[in-house]
């Protein structure tokens, strides 16, 4: 074990970004012209490190997966955008953004690259701004901000339910018009199979051409992975079909370390399964919390229907629990309450997975509000409740709708049936100041890294990681690598490291498909997905954990024996996509469950059942636990723990609590 | 969970541009009215699969209605029967048992077929690298407050820029004309003080991207309105047409 | 096609409005007093030329959009429902257009082509009025002038609104407006076109 070095400048917290732009070495104009970059994704961190560093005038190579870049799943961010923009004048500020996130994230997020993301949040609304994404306004002209979770201020910039979309449109835009100039060749529905390590330095990628099967070697003096979450490896999320891990898994098994790797964010509202043909979960906003009361019969197996069921039967559980916040909870500790009724028996739905969310109480209090502002004496009760639902109609339509579409009932009738879902992952790659992992020349953006969110993300904070990183950090940091390497000639990809490369590459589609065995990769997907929900999701255990990991090994060995992969490599072949990042993440799935193992403490997304305070809280162990855990690749099943310590200077640690 | 529907499935396969294409009968059983089309989908790859059969290729992602990598023409209609849906939010209790389903792939020149169902829409990204952006480097903004845009243009340039880019409205043209998906970008960016110092180099630079791409040319039919998921009107394409003529007449190039 | 088809709008509106005048039903003397003026003014005969330009252009570009738009699918769909999204006539312009354009040429063969290359008109032999009526006799005739009215009318429903939105001629204020006029239009002329045979067959107009 190694202690890892993170590289934060000198110097105060306020200072240590503005010294290190103003001495970061440069890399004049002429020279960035011979000096290319290859960014693997192109989302919300892709698209906008791209087209930044395409403006600098480096040569820029952008892959993805997806038939165009704009399709990448930053779209589909509902909430918003945080930034310490202050325009409420309501005592917003750089180290208020900073403080919130730190402490969201329960105190294991590394302070300097936080304030740093903190200070660059303003600069992104503007840039946004500038690219004409069409925020929110008020009737005046001026930027709208709404509230969010963990916070006291208004500073979320948002665009309807669709500012994921609007955003990367913004970033997609920058990047389609650096192709339209030449500075930027885009390789869309191509996946990144390999990276190429010359020197102990990155220089390049296997991808292959997904339309074709060929595949391909590319050349860059450095490469930059914006590949986003893991969160599949659970088989069922809130993430698109085709996010994987498989970019960053093969980084890692090249040498560069894998942060905090069980830290996974479970949003409380999400539509329920509604049976084993599910193939992904979808979020409903946050914002629905608000004025939606969550609830489950008190009389465990309780099949009345939720109307019929009397307000002394109903068991109000996060208001008992917790009458301070009440439905108002940050996401993780909402979610395990919803799932300790679940297990207690409480559910309901036909699967008994699954709690209200209740909005009749609050369609009753607009309803009354309305029938006064119209001046209507002793309205009867269903004029009080039409007037309520035409309030949340308005508020939140478009989500109701949603539900509708997606459940076949109507939740202005009966209430919506909600269960926590798999939604973001904290952990990543492990980076330095720089966003460098330990492979020098290899960088890690957005999602795909472990840096700013600790073991729990705040709403907003997403987007606003993704562009920070793209926009106004990379530009900067990557100067301190490249400028070492103007000397270094373009590599010929007949370089014996590139034919080597490949060459695996090609053993494992080879392999892949000569199995011919008799289970669909769904089937393993699926297989995996439950055992790392049941041990290593919204709560955990020792024995559960050590199970696992067997479980998890047991199920690799069936893979590589007995999955089925149809057609050939030489074709567009979807299965064998998803063939290549099943396995992925079978072995991704065994290091969340060692991660999970070692950490032997409860915090922000990641809780043990062993640590916990005697009302059922998470038990943080500051003194043990506040580190970073970088895992390094060892071989088959063998990962060795590297730790970076955590040093709070700036802010005292205390304990969360929501009573 | 299963359940009880039983569908006959038409389905085209291709197996790659330059090959030929026929629709094959497919027969799926117990599906359930909860399941969405692509999940019905799965359903039938998963048979295809165990059986040692290709299973169809489509494309689709995010499967909440946004990213706009799902198509499909599904009984005459893009993204199936239902408006103001995508295909991977359209659920089969909107379909009877018993029914048979004609599934194909968007038909258009300029959408060649990569196998089966999916398409290659890259078109649509050469129109927007032609000019569907603001030419702003990051670092050049001032703050965001010191432009004051009206909630209305604010609000209308949102509904023109909740296009998914999913190419419903080529597919639903009776003459594949891209005139909906161009004209929202353009009207976007036309509302926005923000987009006035490129506006009219960008509809011209657009349009004749559009037209080199070899879409075909708008009949004001209205289809690709009444079938985008995303409800984009029509005015867009009035606005487009009126900013290229002011183009074409007032402009220097 | 917008610029075209609204010049060809206005040409027939002036067209309807000089025929009605057999409506006055005074044995075509107005009608004939207003033929001769469109006859022997030079800027109407200046226009002609104009209006058939017009005309060759708007069959000229509807070629070529057509030929154009069916390159742009070359595959067509095997099930294809078009009537869930749009409305028949709008798709079927080409169609229509073809159907007016076979009228036209009988119905200029009819007219114009007497008054213009034979002298039975200039000489005075013969009234344009005279003419009418003699056409008009013949039930085939009267049949496909109703027939191709039918069809203007459909073509003009789907072309008076479309053609402001080419031209990109759309105001939320004004989109009512627009669309109430063309249905105006498109109801009155060809209903007003189509009553002149009938009531001539039917020895309405003396």
């Amino acid at each position: 074990m190694s202690i890892l070095d993170a590289k934060i400048p000198e110097g105060t917290l306020e200072q240590k970004w503005t010294k290190f732009r103003s001495s970061v070495p440069l890399v004049n104009p002429a020279n960035k012209r011979n000096l290319e970059v290859i960014v693997v994704g192109s989302g919300l961190a892709g698209a906008s490190a791209a087209a930044s560093l395409a403006e600098l005038g480096y040569k820029v190579k952008v892959f993805c997966f997806q038939d165009s870049p704009r399709r990448a799943h930053s779209i589909a961010a509902q909430g918003g955008i945080n930034a310490a923009k202050n325009y409420q004048n309501d005592g917003d500020s750089v180290y208020r953004l900073f403080y919130d996130t730190i402490k969201g994230g329960d105190y294991r997020s590394r302070e300097a690259n936080v304030y740093r993301l903190a200070e660059v949040s303003s600069g992104i609304i503007d840039q946004c701004v500038a690219q004409g994404v069409p925020f929110a306004r008020e009737y005046g002209g001026m930027l709208s901000n709404r509230s969010f979770g963990g916070t006291q201020v208004q500073r979320t910039f948002y665009a309807a339910g669709q500012t994921g979309q609007q955003l990367l449109l913004g970033a997609y835009s920058s990047l389609e018009r650096q192709i339209g100039m030449g500075a930027v060749k885009m390789y869309a529905r191509h996946e990144m199979l390999e990276t190429v390590t010359i020197d102990g330095k990155c220089r390049g990628i296997i991808a292959r051409d997904l339309t074709t099967g060929k595949l391909e070697r590319h050349f860059g003096h450095a490469v930059l992975l914006c590949t986003g979450g893991y969160g599949n490896v659970f088989y069922l999320s809130t993430n698109a079909m085709g996010s994987n891990v498989t970019a960053a898994w093969k980084a890692h098994k090249k040498g560069a370390h894998f942060a905090n790797p069980c830290f996974t964010q479970i949003h409380p509202t999400c539509i329920p399964v509604s049976g084993d043909h599910q193939s992904k979960l979808t979020l409903m906003s946050e914002s629905l919390r608000n004025d939606g009361r969550i609830w489950v019969p008190k009389k465990a197996g309780d099949t009345r229907k939720p109307i019929d069921i009397p307000e002394e039967e109903r068991d109000y559980y996060l208001e008992r629990r917790y009458p301070a916040f009440g439905n108002l909870v940050p996401r993780d500790v909402a979610s395990r309450a919803a799932k300790e009724r679940c297990d207690a028996g409480f559910g309901v739905g036909a699967s008994k997975m699954a709690v209200y969310l209740d909005f009749a109480f609050n369609m009753d209090r607009y309803g009354k509000i309305e029938a006064s502002k119209k001046g209507l004496e002793n309205p009867d009760a269903h004029t009080i409740r039409e007037l309520g639902k035409g309030v949340v109609k308005e508020k939140y339509g478009n989500l109701f709708d949603m539900y509708q579409q997606i459940t076949g009932e109507n939740p202005y009738e009966m209430p919506m049936r909600i269960y926590p879902a798999v939604h973001y992952t904290m952990g990543g790659l492990w980076v330095d100041y720089n966003l460098m992992t330990t492979v020098p020349g290899l960088y890690a953006l957005g999602e795909a890294n472990f840096s700013d969110h600790g073991a729990n993300r705040l709403g907003a904070s997403a987007l606003m990681q993704g562009l920070a990183d793209g926009y106004f950090v990379i530009p900067y940091t990557i100067g301190s690598y490249l400028s070492k390497e103007i000397s270094t000639k373009s590599i010929d990809t007949n370089h014996e490291a590139f034919t080597k490369a490949e060459q695996e590459v090609q053993e494992k589609l080879t392999k892949l498909l000569a199995i011919k065995g008799t289970k669909s990769v769904d089937y393993f997907h699926k297989k995996l997905g439950k055992i790392i929900w049941n041990e290593c999701g919204m709560s955990r255990t020792e024995a559960g954990l050590k199970k696992s990991i067997e479980d998890v090994r047991a199920l690799q060995k069936e893979f590589w024996s007995d999955v089925i992969v149809p057609g050939t490599a030489d074709e567009f072949n979807p299965e064998l996509e998803k063939a290549g990042r099943v396995a992925d993440f079978l072995e991704l799935g065994e290091l969340m469950c060692i991660d999970a193992l070692d950490r032997n403490e409860s915090c922000g997304g990641h809780f043990r059942e062993e640590f916990q305070t005697e009302d059922g809280e998470a038990l943080r162990d500051d003194e043990k636990y506040a580190y970073v855990a970088a895992w390094e690749f060892k071989g088959q099943n063998q990962f060795e723990l590297h730790k970076e310590e955590l040093k709070y200077e700036n802010i005292k640690i205390a304990q969360r609590s929501y009573k | 969970m299963s359940g009880n529907m039983n569908l006959t499935l038409k389905v085209w396969r291709q197996k790659n541009n330059n090959a030929e294409g026929k629709l094959v009968n497919y027969q799926v059983k117990d599906i359930s009215p909860d399941m969405s089309f692509l999940e019905m989908m799965d359903v039938l790859n998963e048979q295809l699969i165990v059986k040692g059969d290709e299973p169809i290729a489509f494309d689709h992602d995010c499967r909440e209605g946004i990213c706009g990598m799902c198509s499909l023409y599904i009984n005459g209609r893009p993204h199936g029967p239902k408006d103001r849906v995508t295909t991977c939010q359209l659920h089969m209790r909107s379909f009877e048992d018993g029914q048979t389903i004609t599934i194909e792939p968007w038909r258009a020149a300029p959408f060649p077929i990569v196998k089966d169902l999916a398409v290659n829409r890259s078109a649509f990204d050469r129109i927007i690298a032609s000019g569907g952006y603001v030419s702003v480097n990051t670092g050049n903004a001032q703050d965001a407050n010191s432009l004051p845009i009206g909630k209305e243009d604010a609000d209308l340039s949102f509904a023109a820029a909740a296009c998914i880019g999913c190419g419903a409205c080529v597919a639903a043209c009776k003459n594949a004309s891209a005139m909906l998906f161009v004209s929202a970008k353009v009207s976007q960016l036309a509302l926005l003080p923000q987009g006035q110092p490129e506006r009219y180099l960008r509809v011209h630079n657009m349009v004749a991207k559009m037209d080199e791409e070899g879409f075909g040319n708008c009949t004001n039919t209205g289809a690709c309105e009444a079938e985008c998921p995303k409800g984009i009107s029509l005015s867009n394409i009035a606005r487009m047409n009126r900013d290229y003529f002011v183009a074409g007449f007032a402009s220097d190039n | 096609m917008g610029i075209t088809g609204l010049f060809l709008i206005s040409f027939l509106m002036v067209h309807c409005f000089l025929n009605s005048l057999i409506f006055i039903n005074d044995g075509g003397e107005t009608f004939n007093l207003g033929a001769e003026f469109m006859a022997k003014n030079w800027l109407i005969r200046a226009m002609e030329i104009v209006l058939f330009g017009g005309l060759l252009w708007h069959i000229i570009q509807a070629a070529i959009l057509t030929r154009e738009n069916k390159k742009a699918r070359p595959v067509a769909y095997a099930a294809s429902n078009p009537s869930a999204n749009s409305k028949w006539y709008s798709r079927s312009m080409g169609l229509l257009g073809t159907i007016l354009l076979i009228f036209l040429i009988i119905h200029l063969r009819h007219f114009w082509v007497v008054s213009r290359f034979t002298d039975e008109i200039t000489s005075g032999r013969e009234t344009l009025f005279n003419e009418m009526k003699e056409v008009f006799s013949q039930l085939w005739v009267v049949i496909l002038y109703c027939l191709a009215m039918v069809s203007l009318g459909y073509h003009l429903l789907h072309g008076f609104k479309s053609a402001f939105q080419t031209l990109g001629w759309n105001h939320v204020k004004y989109n009512a407006i627009i669309e109430k006029t063309g249905v105006i239009i498109s109801i009155v002329l060809p209903v007003l076109f189509a009553a002149m045979p009938i009531a001539i067959y039917m020895g309405l107009i003396k």
